[in-house]
Formats: structure tokens, sequence, C-alpha cells
């Protein structure tokens, strides 16, 4: 498959000038453990990259571990797989109506070839893939099994298979933080991922490149090596990738010997001139994909690199000096193959170093849609319908943040190509790719909805309650302290005491000149919460104060 | 680097809030707009409302003659002495506080309105309470979540903030200067105006100044989209064009942070904005000790807060005469509440009730309205100023007299009916006036048709496909009834809604769709 173009007119970044003329200060920090404050800033950086964002209730479960602590229990989640997506639609205007199963229960088990059942199932997977999110558990597991739909991307629209797409994804959430080489080879086999690239199509007659390339270019080596793969090398990957099959009703891959070329594989210079036997018979698929695994793993610098460098990107910053290089991307790299290709050990070691708690590494990532959304939500305590009661309605809210996400660039399930999405890639704006003239207003949209009217649907609404955010802050009824609590937790970069000034006079005191006149307005509340005017007396201020912060260009950092 | 080293070169607060773009689905002028282009007149009249923040002493301010016994009695060691009072053209009973030398000369000028004892029903004495009945222009037992020049605006420009800026309205509808944020001009369902968060930061605006931002990875990110914020922020072209068009004003007292609001309104009005409402504070009435000196009552904390607004409304009105555009501008002051009758023994005074509006410009209807309030011989530290003016009346009249707002829509924006104090002269209300050039201009979401009605009317409303919710709800928010809730294709669909049985009175009904929503208000009337 060619790969679309993935900057479309509508996607187009605005023209920005180069910031070129200053020097961007970068740091000599390396993957020495990091020795600095383990405070709450340190803790809400952590939290704020390892998952999406970090509630009071995070903050606090946090603070129990040491940084050390903390970030193992990032790595080692005990929390079970999330319960599958279920049939929140009807079946109106099928032909095969899914009638055997019962509305509110899942679809994941049972096939249907009826088009629009299927189109409607994957809806379903979208928006409980954005369930879990919201709902995600206190370890990285949410942000890596994200990370690995990036790296080894489909797209529902080409897969168009509910099953498949639905083993694809649970198939990253169980290896998420497992062994980068087993993640690959199963990946290869995997039913969505043989239909996206062509796989299960690949035959000895006519073999079709598109995994074989793709594997080497997207998901293991990477085209920045000089010398590096060869066109012949995608020639004879593809060869060896050929007889794979699947069966959709049963979203199961099999092997059909007779479309496998049998003939031996000659790579390049670059693999070392390595020759793969060709096989035949049932096993030949398995025993060449291995061999081929094998050699490909053997490029072990190219391969650590191009996966570390990916890793870095995600969780820390996008420009990779020559320091950072030296100091940061070769060691974690020589981790990378020290331990056999398992990612914790390179995660472990860079979430515990210098060099991610560094100053200059802070506050530096722009959110993604997908980070905006979902972060507000949790950071913010929104309240859902409960997905067991009210099944409806939660996927229809999951819809709302969905639809949101997606004019914003970010459709879960459907990254614009078999590169993921450019911000992660695309030199040399990356995640500056999130924000532009078009996006920006949407997201400013989306959070002055959710922290104003909400959004309604079937009687329920979802909305942040500001009263509630501040409740459970330290000292709501002191309006500094009430500022500082509440931007520690949405901003990661500072604000000056004069600004902190200026919005607290104009919006918690509205315009009066003595703190007191919030804290008698607090504590009149807190007296009678019940009573309406003390309630809205200090709701639209709390209102007005969290929709500023939100609107502000600082929010958008992470 | 230690995180702390960054803290100097941090946040500045942007020169602009608001005013982000909400992208018209179609193109915001339809060749009907352009037709009407020029064939129109539009309003050019202004309002300029001034926020005294904290409860400003009106029976200082304007102090009673008649009755100068009871008034010095009452308030001993904070009472202007009879003879610095300073006198006005034609009254013998009511004169100013020494240190209104300005508004003085523009009572005498005829380009001044005091409007005595201005208050409500059942006065609320909180500032924050207070300060929202004003805005809202709420009986003072019920919480509205929208301000009363919001309310106008929505109602003028009822499709804002779809499809706006257009050809019909390119500017901001409402500019608030000096703060951030403020229930005056918040509509039922988004703020109608957009704030300049301080003097400081407009001139920065307008010679291109860009906040600082350290050489850090954050930093630079942060500048980026802060470009993009700029790039989207729709009015700071206009903004910058119309001062830009302003080469020089008139002289303005230094260190007054009223008039340096001022001086930035006078040069948007003159620089062609079409902006019909401006909003600017200034604080520190809230005088409940140290109101005056010890030793001389005519100096003192409020002696210089009355002599800062004097001043600046003085140079204010001298500018705009300069520049040519004094007969569009109209301006009211307004406070929380007064303060009360009997001082404390700390030389102030406490949270009061009613007290004098100003309403100046060069076509006031000048002069008192009312009489001096009446001070009982035997005052208590309870008593309070009665209203003779409800203060809504006084908006109700600005809005039909000044922007010549009609009876029905007065009544959706006022909720109810308000005396009418003749305040403003305008000829052209009195015509038809101002009329559907407005509602027209941006994208209409939704409409409702007849309005007013008496039992039912026809909602129509556009979606652009996916969940559409129409639901109609009450001038305090609460929904009343749900008329859809449903996923849709794109098109525009037309329901009934049955009112029978409901209050009279004002209803908005709203189309959320995603994250857009219109807000359209309606009037149910006994027919």
């Amino acid at each position: 498959m060619d790969r679309r173009a993935f900057l479309t007119a509508k996607r187009k970044a605005v023209q920005r000038q180069p910031d070129t003329v200053r020097h961007i200060a970068r740091t000599m920090s390396g993957l020495a453990p990091y020795s600095g404050p383990w405070d709450t800033e340190a803790i809400i950086h952590l939290l704020k990259r390892t998952m999406f964002g970090a509630s009071l209730a995070d903050i606090s479960y946090f603070k129990t571990f040491t940084m050390s602590q903390a970030v193992d229990v990032l790595l080692n989640p005990t929390a079970p797989l999330p319960s599958p997506p279920v049939k929140d639609y009807d079946t109106t205007g099928a032909e095969k109506p899914d009638t055997t199963i019962a509305p509110g229960t899942t679809w994941v088990n049972e096939y249907i070839d009826d088009g629009l059942i299927q189109g409607r199932r994957i809806e379903s997977l979208k928006k409980w893939g954005i369930g879990v999110m919201l709902n995600q558990d206190r370890s990285i597991k949410e942000k890596m099994t994200l990370f690995w739909h990036n790296h080894f991307a489909t797209e529902t629209s080409v897969v168009a298979e509910p099953q498949a797409l639905y083993k694809y994804h649970t198939l990253l959430r169980n290896n998420a933080l497992g062994n980068f080489k087993s993640l690959t080879r199963a990946i290869t086999v995997d039913v969505a991922m043989l239909k996206y690239l062509n796989g299960f199509l690949n035959t000895n007659t006519a073999p079709d490149e598109n995994y074989g390339r793709e594997l080497q270019e997207l998901f293991t080596v990477g085209k920045a090596n000089n010398p590096n793969y060869t066109e012949d090398d995608v020639k004879a990957a593809a060869r060896v990738l050929t007889g794979w099959r699947i069966d959709l009703p049963t979203t199961a891959t099999t092997f059909d010997s007779s479309k496998h070329d049998t003939g031996s594989k000659q790579f390049s210079s670059f693999y070392n001139n390595t020759v793969i036997a060709g096989r035949s018979g049932p096993t030949a698929g398995d025993d060449e994909l291995d061999d081929m695994l094998t050699m490909i793993f053997s490029k072990k610098a190219e391969v650590s690199q191009f996966i570390v460098k990916k890793i870095y990107r995600w969780f820390c910053y996008y420009t990779i000096d020559a320091t950072a290089q030296a100091n940061v991307i070769d060691p974690l790299a020589q981790i990378f193959q020290d331990n056999n290709w398992e990612i914790k050990p390179v995660l472990a070691a860079l979430l515990k170093s210098e060099h991610f708690f560094d100053a200059l590494n802070r506050g530096c990532l722009i959110k993604s849609p997908l980070d905006i959304a979902v972060t507000l939500c949790r950071e913010f305590n929104v309240t859902f319908p409960d997905p067991e009661a009210e099944y409806q309605t939660a996927y229809y809210m999951w819809d709302f943040l969905r639809n949101e996400t997606m004019i914003c660039n970010q459709e879960f399930g459907d990254p614009p190509s078999v590169s993921g999405w450019p911000s992660y890639y695309q030199v040399p704006q990356f995640y500056e790719l999130w924000i532009n003239s078009d996006t920006l207003p949407k997201r400013n949209m989306f959070t002055d909805t959710l922290i104003g009217n909400g959004y309604t649907r079937s009687g329920k609404t979802i909305k942040i309650d500001p009263v509630a955010f501040a409740s459970q802050l330290s000292n709501p009824g002191d309006p500094n302290v009430l500022i500082d609590d509440s931007l520690a937790i949405l901003y990661r970069v500072p604000v000056t005491d004069a600004s902190r000034n200026t919005i607290k006079t104009n919006i918690l005191l509205s315009g009066q000149t003595s703190d007191y006149y919030w804290t008698n307005a607090w504590n009149a509340y807190l007296a009678n919460p019940t009573d309406s005017m003390a309630y809205q007396t200090v709701y639209t201020r709390l209102r007005d104060l969290y929709r500023y912060f939100m609107n502000l260009a600082e929010y958008q950092l992470a | 680097m230690k995180r702390k080293d960054f803290l100097r070169s941090a946040t500045i607060l942007p020169a602009l809030i608001g005013g982000f773009s909400v992208k018209a689905y179609s193109a915001a002028d339809s060749p009907f707009m352009q037709a009407l282009m020029g064939a129109t007149v539009d309003t050019d009249k202004v309002l300029v409302l001034i926020q005294l923040n904290g409860g400003n002493d009106g029976l200082n301010m304007v102090i009673p003659i008649d009755g100068y016994g009871e008034y010095y009695n009452a308030r001993t060691n904070i009472a202007i002495p009879q003879n610095k009072v300073l006198a006005l053209n034609g009254s013998s009973k009511t004169g100013l506080h020494p240190s209104m030398t300005g508004m003085q000369t523009l009572y005498n000028e005829g380009k001044l309105a005091i409007v005595q004892a201005v208050g409500y029903p059942s006065p609320n004495f909180s500032h924050f309470r207070a300060t929202d009945i004003w805005m809202s222009a709420s009986d003072s037992n019920v919480e509205v979540d929208s301000g009363w020049t919001g309310r106008y605006l929505a109602n003028e420009f009822p499709n804002f903030p779809n499809g706006f800026p257009n050809s019909a309205m390119p500017d901001p509808l409402a500019i608030q200067i000096g703060s951030i944020t403020s229930l005056v001009l918040q509509g039922p369902a988004v703020s109608m105006g957009m704030s300049i968060t301080d003097p400081v930061n407009f001139y920065n605006l307008i010679d291109d100044l860009v906040d600082p931002t350290p050489d850090t990875p954050w930093g630079k990110e942060l500048r980026y989209i802060r470009m993009v914020v700029q790039q989207t922020q729709q009015y700071s072209k206009v903004i910058k064009a119309a001062a830009a068009a302003v080469p020089s004003q008139g002289n303005y007292p230094t260190g007054n942070d009223l008039a340096a609001q001022l001086k930035i309104v006078a040069r948007l009005v003159k620089g062609g904005l079409k902006t019909r409402i401006y909003m600017v504070s200034t604080g520190g009435f809230d005088t409940h000790s140290a109101q005056t000196t010890a030793t001389d009552t005519t100096v003192g904390n409020h002696a210089n807060l009355l002599g800062k607004v004097s001043d600046a409304i003085k140079s204010f009105m001298d500018d705009l005469k300069g520049l040519g555009v004094e007969d569009r501008v109209m301006g009211m002051t307004f406070s929380e509440f007064g303060r009360r009758i009997k001082s404390n023994s700390s030389i102030g005074t406490d949270h009061g009730a009613a007290a004098p509006v100003f309403v100046f410009g060069k076509n006031v209807k000048p002069g008192l309205v009312g009489t001096n309030p009446v001070i009982p011989a035997g005052i208590s530290v309870n008593d309070n100023i009665p209203f003779q003016y409800d203060f809504r009346s006084i908006y109700s009249s600005i809005l039909s007299q000044w922007f010549c707002v009609k009876e029905a829509d007065l009544q959706t924006i006022m909720f109810k009916d308000f005396q009418n104090i003749p305040l403003c002269l305008n000829a052209a209300c009195g015509t038809t006036g101002l009329d559907d050039v407005y509602r027209n201009a941006g994208e209409q979401l939704i409409v409702n048709y007849p309005n007013p009605f008496v039992e039912s009317t026809k909602i129509t409303f556009k979606t652009r496909g996916g969940h559409t919710l129409v639901h109609v709800i009450d001038s305090l928010g609460r929904s009343i009834k749900t008329l859809t809730d449903m996923e849709y294709t794109a098109g525009v669909y037309t329901l009934d809604f049955n009112g029978y049985g409901l209050p009279s009175g004002v209803y908005y009904t709203r189309l959320q769709n995603g994250t857009l929503q219109q807000v359209r208000p309606m009037l149910k009337v006994r027919s």
C-alpha cells in the first residue's frame, strides 16, 4: 500500500518562524538516578508524562513512595484487562442483525459479517478505547499501549474488522511492558496487522512488499541508518512473509504453505549477507519469520537506537542533541540490548534518571488531543455515567470525547497513516503540530464547554465541578493557597506572583482588595452547602478561574 | 539548572482574553448580508460602564445641602464641611464632594445627570452577591448567570459567536479593560465581550512587544503556542488598526488607573471600532476605616478616589470632544452598594444600600433626577438610604433611549418592565431604529417564530450532524423541556415548542451540537 499523504490540506500546519536565532538551553544530565527533591512538583511531572494527567488522589497515592518505588509501581501494573466493549448500538437497517447479543453485553466473541453491524462495533470499540483511558489504573500501561498503537499503527478504516481490532488492541495492552522482540513477532502475524498491511494476501507467485517494508522501515531498524536495509531486503522480507492467512470468523491467523515462497532469501550486506533457508510445510512461515527476526534484531545498534529515540520523544522531548545522544540515548540503547529487548529496564532507567527530572525537561511536551481530553476529565474528576448501569449514556459521553479529539487530529484507532501520528516523527515541529490555528480554538472550545455548560445527552451532563475540585485542595478558603494549589496541578510552567495576584483580585475577589471576601464567601458555602446563593457565589468565581487557567497557553503543556 | 531560576521570567497575563474564533460552517456573509451593506444606518452609539469596586459612599459624593444638619450629625467625623461642597448650577439643595471639580464642570456644562438613591428591593450587603446583582440585573433573591449588557448584546447579535467576526460586525461586541472576566458581559450562553487585561498590555500589543519567555524547551513551546494564540485571536488585528488610526489624544492625568483605561476607550472609539459596550473599573471604595483623614474630612482615601474618578471622566470627556466623537458616547458609574448613613468610629462607613449614579455624556439629559435622601434625626447605625430608583430602570432607560431597544426586546433583556427615566437624547430612537441587519449577522443555528409567542412557537435549528440537543431553559438557567436529544444528519430541522402552562417571561432555546452552542432568547407573553 502506498503511504497516504499525511499532510492533507486540512491538516496543514501553520507556517512558523523557526526558533533558530535563540539558543535553547539543553542539559548535560544523563541516566544517573535522580537525586533532587521528590516533591509534589516532581511527582506531578512524572505522573503527567506516564499517565493521563495527575489527579489529586493520584498525587497523594504516589507521595507514599520514594521516587524509585513510584516508578516501579508505574511499571508493574496489576490491574486486570478492562472489560471488553459492549453492544451500545441498535441493529436497525442491518441485513444480518446480531440479535444473539443482548444490548449492553460484549460483541467481541461473536463474529458477524454484516457491514452495518461491523461499522457500529468499530464505533463501539473507539468509544470504549476512550473509556479505558479515562478509567486507567495507576500505571504507565495506557500511555504505553497508546505508544505501541502509534508505533505498530493500524487504522480501523482499513482493517474494518471489529473482532480483529479488539484483538490487536488487547495484544498491545498485554505486551505494553513486555518484550519488544516478542511483540514484533506477535504483531507480524496479528489478524488486524495482516489485514492492514496486506500480509493476508501475500503470495509466493507475486509477493506483496507492504509489511516487509514497514517491518524494517517503521517498526524495527528505521530508515535513518547509513548504510541501511535495501530494496532487495524489502523484497526478500516479503518473500519470507508469504503464506500467512486470516480466518475472520474465528479471528485466527493461519498459514497456507502452498502460498509460501519456499526458496532461500538472500539479504544485503547490511544484514551480513544473511541467507534465510527456504522452508516448506506447515511450520515454514513460523521458522522463516523467526530467522528473519533474529537477523533483524542482530542489528542491535540500529534497532535499539530507533526504538529508544521513539520512547524518548514520547516521554521526554523531541530534541535529541549530541549531549542527550551520548548521555541518554546511547546508554538506554545499550540497556535495551543488554536486557534482550525487554522494555521495562529502558523505561525504568529513563524515568528514574536525573535527565528525565531535569528542570529543562519539564513542561515542554505539548499535550496531544487525547491528553487534553482525558487529562481534563481525570484531573477534574469529571463524573461519567456508570458503564455498567448506564452503558448507553456512558458510551455517548465517550463518543463526545472521541469526536473532540478526532477534530483535533488524533482519532483513537485511526492514526493518519502507518507512520502513526506526525507529531511523533515529523521534523522539525513534532508535537507543535498538534497546535495550529484550526485546532487550538477547538481545544479551547472543548475546555470551555466542559467548564461551562458541559455536554448533555440523554438527560445526563458531563462537566467540571469546580467547587468539588476546589474543596479537595488544602485550603480553599485562602485565595492565594487556592490558586497555588490549583496551578500546581494544572500547570507545568511557572506563573509569577504578580500574575497570580492579578488573577486572584480580578476573578476570586471580583475586584475587591481584601482576601477575606473570598474566605467569607467560601466559609458561607461550607456552612450551608445547600444554600443556592452561597453555592452560586463561589461556583461562578471558581468556574471563571479554572476557565481562565485552561484558556492560557500554559495549560497546553505537560 | 535550578527550577527556581525560571520564576522571574514566567507568565505575564496575555494582552487579550477571549475572542477565540468559532469557525463558521458556511460563509458568514450571505449574499443577503452583502446586499444590505451600506444601505442601513448602524448605531454608532457607545456605552461606557465604570465600575467603582468596593461600595462607594454616595452620601459623601453627592451631598444633601438641604438637610445638611442631619447629614452632619449622622457622620460628624467624615462629614464634608458645608462651605466646601461644590455647588451645582441651578440647584441649591445638592452639591458634590470637593474632589469632584471635573464632575462639577460637566454638570454645569449640561453633560451630567445625577440619579439619586439608586438601589433595589431587599438589598444585599455582600460584595460578591451585590456585584452580581448589579451586573446581572436580577432580583436580589435569584441568581441569574448572565449580565444585562451580555443579554442586550445577545439580543442584538443572537448568532454570536458562530460566524463572527463578519463584515457586518468585524469588531468585538464589547470590550472590558483592566480585568479578566466580568458577569456584566456574560450572555446566556457565552461571554459576549473580550478583555484587554490591562493598559500596559494594550500598549505592548499595539507595539507588537512580546512577553519574555526563557530560552528553555518549555519557553520555546510556550512561545509557539502563544504565537498561534495570537493568530487565532480574532480581534487583535482590528484593535491594532483602530489604535493606529488615532495618532494623538488629549491629556490624561498620570498615575490614574481609571484615566489610563478610559484613554484606551477613547482611542478605540475614535479609531472606528463598532464595539458598543466598554467596561472599565477601579477599586478601593470599601472604606470601612480612614475614609477621610482625622483632621480634614475633605482629604484622605475617599477624596483621592473620587478625585481620581472625576479627573478621569473629565479628561475622557475632553478627549472625546477633541477627537470629535463625544456625540457617540454615554457613560455611567455604578457600585455594588452605597454605604451606611452613620459613620463608624474608625472614621469610615460600613456597607449600605442606595447611592447616586452618574450618567454622563454630551447627549445626556442633564440634571438631578430625584431628591436628596432624607436623613432622619434619630439616626441609628442600622439605617440605610432607601432607594428612589431601581438601578434596572437606569439600564432599561439607557437601552431604550440610547440603543433604541424595542419594548419586547427590552422585556427579554431585563425580564420585567421598569420605569422609564429620561436620561439619553438620541433622535434615532423613536423611528424604527436598528434592525435585522445584525440579527442575521453571523451564522444562525437556531431561531424561533413567532417571537414573542403566546402559547407555542416553532423552533428551527441547523445541525452539522452528529449528536444534537435542543432544550428550553428559563432565565435562571434551569432546563424546562428537552425538545430533541439524538443523532442527526447535517441539515435544518423544525420542532414545535408548546409552552402552555408556563409562566410568561423570558426563556431561551438552546442548541448543543458537539461543543457548538447557540442560544436564542424567546419571550412568552399573555395574549
